[in-house]
């Protein structure tokens, strides 16, 4: 179980980058939406396309991220040991193995969300801008003191958004709470277009119809995505396929690249019609 | 086979009843006004609007709509006869079928959207304004 632990090594931490780096807030104020799988392909993708970035689990309590990543064998100390001053932020940062410009700081799985200080949270996501192009930061389920802490240092908001009542009225919460500060832009997860096709879904139309965000990305409900993350190998690692695609075309839009409009039901036209041709279900 | 014809032609999907459903629920919880408060609301306006002109009690209708990113009160409030002895009217009226029941004010159209923080206060500026 106890394999060595790598050690990060701090050639590309300490790299200095001339830009102060952006800090984004991915949240939804649902749990269970995709809030985590989101920011773990994100940071993949934009790390292929060559920025320096910096994941942080900012859910204290129950954390995650670094399953999802593959890399809970390797993290060590976690974001509380670093606002505590009990070690370094070098040290508590663990590089990805996949991508070597991509680093987590990890969330302290015994403790909890109030032990945090939203003052010092602030500071250290500051520190990590000053070090990475992108701060991409993993805000726990709900509105309360972790939601806080998870935007306290964040300048810009990504919502995660399923196509349900329940996570569409919680978004709409969130965004009402995080007001135009954050220039919040939505990613609708977990699409079917098939049962949006059927009039079983609300399509992405209905949900922004809503929300009314610009709409940053859509990505499909893939069983490919739940076997990756089994592996703690998150999709946009990948070379082929409409889903790593869609995370890259996200990564592309949050750097500022006027990327195509998402088109997840165009893509996957044909293959429903195959599905619901057989009966199938997608 | 009525069935099958009904689900072909109907246009009442799961998705439209989670749409209309999710409109419902969204305009309170942005009103942040209970039930009860918005009852009191129209019976409060009931009361300034009979002031100035005669309505039909029974055919009273407020809702609430989101526009853009504002939320609007509608009040469609039908006047049965014009112009009280008692109080002289803000500004005339353009109901020249003021003796039909059909006939009705709508002040929906006056009503600017407010940003979003000041939805709290918006019944209370549609209230005025009508």
């Amino acid at each position: 179980m106890h394999e060595p632990v790598a050690q990060p090594t701090t050639e590309v931490l300490a790299a200095p980058t001339a830009p102060r780096g952006r800090a984004i807030v991915v949240t939804s104020g649902k749990g269970g939406v995709g809030k985590t799988t989101t920011t773990a392909n994100i940071g993949h993708a934009l790390a292929r396309r060559g920025a320096t970035v910096a994941l942080v689990d900012a859910d204290i309590g129950l954390r995650n991220l670094d399953l999802v990543l593959g890399l809970e064998q390797r993290v060590r100390y976690h974001v509380l040991d670093v606002l505590e001053e009990k070690i370094s932020l070098d040290d508590a940062l663990v590089r990805d193995k996949h991508s070597p410009t991509l680093c987590l700081l990890a969330a302290a799985q015994a403790r909890e969300k109030d032990d945090v200080d939203e003052t010092k949270m602030k500071a250290l996501i500051d520190q990590l801008r000053e070090r990475f192009d992108y701060v991409i930061i993993d805000s726990p389920a709900g509105i309360e003191q972790g939601f806080k802490n998870a935007v306290i240092g964040a300048s810009e908001a990504i919502v995660v958004c399923t196509p349900e009542v329940s996570a569409v009225r919680d978004v709409d919460r969130v965004i009402g709470l995080l007001g135009n500060a954050f220039r919040p832009q939505l990613i609708v997860n977990r699409l079917r277009p098939a049962l949006v096709k059927k009039g079983k879904m609300l399509s992405v139309e209905d949900v922004n119809a809503i929300l009314r965000l610009p709409l940053l990305g859509v990505i499909g409900d893939e069983p490919e995505i739940i076997i990756t993350t089994n592996r703690g190998m998150p999709i946009a690692l990948q070379d082929e396929g409409a889903t790593a695609a869609a995370y890259r075309a996200i990564a592309a839009r949050i750097a500022g690249e006027d990327v195509a409009a998402p088109t997840v039901e165009v893509k996957d036209s044909f293959m429903d019609r195959l599905g619901s041709f057989f009966g199938g279900r997608r | 086979m009525l069935e099958f014809f009904k689900n072909l032609f109907a246009p009442s999907t799961s998705s439209s009843t989670a749409k209309e459903r999710l409109r419902l629920v969204l305009m309170t919880d942005h009103i942040s006004l209970a039930p009860e408060m918005i009852e009191q609301l129209k019976r409060d306006l009931v009361e300034v609007i009979s002031r100035y002109v005669e309505v039909d009690l029974q055919k009273i209708d407020v809702s609430f709509e989101q526009q853009d990113h504002a939320l609007a009160m509608l009040a469609n409030i039908p006047i049965i006869s014009v112009g009280r002895p008692t109080a002289e009217p803000p500004k005339p009226l353009e109901t020249p079928s003021a003796a039909a029941p059909t006939a009705a004010m709508k002040s929906g159209g006056d009503v600017t959207p407010l940003p979003k923080r000041k939805r709290r206060r918006r019944a209370s500026t549609a209230q005025a304004s009508v």
